[in-house]
């Protein structure tokens, strides 16, 4: 079956044709301890109009009612802005770039037109040594929270909110911090990145806090002690190669990291060093 | 969603804690700068062989004098070398710390795997790195001191050039490492720029499009002093 991007819909109902048979290659793990090995799965009667999660819903009410065990995914609000699911997808974060024109795009916004008939999909966890496997394609994303608790935040007291225009931002680094604030914080640059590093996850942060005016007062102290938890979460160092970005579902640039690596600079010129 | 308890705790914390890595890359940018600047001056001066053999070794012969009478002997040129050298070991002492990095963030590589943005040049930072070191190595021992030169170290320098380059797999194993370095520059200009927190969205282009740019000016400037020996355009 042919899929068109733009052909008609109505002419492909899904009731009248069958579905996409795929065979699926999905990394199975019992737990963190234990060794994990690819295994296939045949899946018939798969509609174009299914998100990929759904797809992997329908394998595992197969799996149930074959009395297996069912393929563990993370997932929560399936409209591509919590950050929870991901998994590598043929090779590629999100499975970003497998359809020509296709947007980026958080594995639950993708569709299964995006694949076609008799396809075979890999399906694998993000794999970071800071990520370790709960099971299946489940990662613990925690040092995500350590690094975001070590300085990415703005220490002001809660309760009722300031009048908004008492801080005037300009407009392009309001943009510009909103950009780097869409960051979900799913871990598909660290999947993406060739050494597992978690650069374009701290300086998304970086970015947004430090182009606001709230977020001076902590700017040295955050970025130091940011980069310093990267490291010892396990993440690997930065080397542009700009995966990150090109799998990022939102789109993140690489200027971020330019921001800190030039804040990092000035922090540690200003004398500011990790807190241990 | 599940709730986990590890029981490992806190993983370990790495050396790399106390060494930031992002201070590592600064060290990497800035030793990576110094060795450029002594590449571009490297390869002006390789274009000095289409003067002709008396200014050729009269070229050479001021590099081992500069500043003479004011600077005893060879002052400025071993100043020149042990800054060159602090560079050398400070990039690769770099390289190899935040390659052991990368190594221990993905212990487990992925099955499958397709990249979407990397480049050659990107790819090969860190082996292209360990040829590079191995053919200045073997470009030291060949003309400057003349170890697997047939000219020796007795012959002028203008004789070793001739020597080696008149020699075609000699030539052959130049332009490979030459084109591989253009390569390194190509990834490491760029890299260096965002490293020092110079490039923002604006820039990116011109930062890309002005390394590749320098790097293929740099790799034709250095290939074709040996290839016009080859052909004997010098001779």
């Amino acid at each position: 079956m042919t899929l068109t991007e733009d052909g008609p819909r109505a002419a492909t109902a899904p009731h009248e044709k069958p579905g996409m048979r795929l065979t699926l290659r999905i990394w199975r793990q019992q737990d963190a301890s234990a060794p994990g090995k690819m295994v296939d799965y045949r899946l018939d009667d798969v509609s174009p109009d299914m998100s990929f999660l759904e797809m992997l819903d329908v394998l595992n009410e197969q799996l149930i009612m074959e009395g297996q065990d069912p393929v563990a995914f993370d997932h929560d609000c399936r409209e591509g802005i919590c950050g929870m699911c991901g998994v590598m997808i043929n090779g590629r974060a999100h499975g970003n770039g497998l359809h020509e024109g296709h947007p980026q795009t958080t594995t639950c916004q993708l569709h299964m037109r995006s694949f076609k008939d008799g396809d075979v999909i890999d399906i694998e966890p993000w794999r970071a040594s800071a990520f370790p496997v709960i099971k299946d394609l489940a990662v613990d994303r925690r040092s995500f929270d350590r690094i975001i608790q070590a300085g990415g935040y703005i220490s002001v007291p809660t309760g009722t909110a300031p009048e908004a225009h008492a801080v005037p931002v300009p407009k392009k680094d309001a943009d510009f911090a909103f950009d780097a604030a869409t960051c979900i914080g799913c871990g598909a640059c660290v999947a993406a990145c060739p050494n597992a590093s978690s650069m374009l996850f701290t300086a998304a942060k970086i970015t947004h806090l430090g182009l606001l005016p709230q977020g001076q007062p902590e700017r040295d102290d955050r970025v130091v002690n940011m980069v310093a938890q990267q490291d010892r979460e396990g993440f690997g160092g930065c080397t542009n190669i700009g995966e990150c970005s090109a799998s990022c579902p939102k789109g993140i640039s690489m200027e971020t990291i330019s921001r800190l690596n030039h804040d990092l600079l000035g922090a540690l010129r200003a004398g500011v060093r990790p807190k241990s | 969603m599940v709730t986990v308890t590890t029981q490992s705790g806190q993983r370990r914390a790495p050396k790399a804690a106390k060494t930031s890595s992002v201070f590592k890359k600064v060290v990497m940018a800035v030793s990576g700068i110094i060795l450029v600047l002594y590449l571009i001056a490297h390869m002006i001066g390789n274009l000095k062989a289409f003067s002709g053999r008396e200014d050729f070794n009269h070229y050479s012969e001021w590099l081992r004098t500069i500043g003479n009478p004011a600077l005893p002997g060879a002052t400025v040129l071993w100043i020149i070398r042990i800054v060159l050298l602090a560079a050398v070991l400070a990039h690769i002492w770099a390289a190899v710390s935040l390659w052991r990095q990368a190594k221990r963030a993905r212990p487990q590589g992925y099955v499958t795997r397709k990249a979407v943005a990397q480049s050659y040049a990107s790819r090969t930072m860190r082996w292209g790195g360990v040829i590079i070191a191995a053919f200045v190595i073997w470009h030291l021992l060949d003309l400057t001191f003349g170890a697997v030169n047939s000219e020796g170290h007795d012959g002028s320098p203008y004789d070793r050039l001739l020597a080696s380059f008149q020699n075609p797999v000699s030539t052959i194993f130049y332009a490979i490492a030459v084109i591989l370095l253009g390569m390194h520059l190509r990834h490491g200009v760029w890299s260096a720029t965002q490293t020092l927190g110079q490039s923002n969205r604006r820039r990116e282009v011109t930062v890309n499009y002005a390394a590749t740019a320098f790097a293929t000016v740099l790799t034709l400037g250095f290939l074709l002093t040996p290839f016009s020996v080859l052909f004997g355009l010098i001779d």
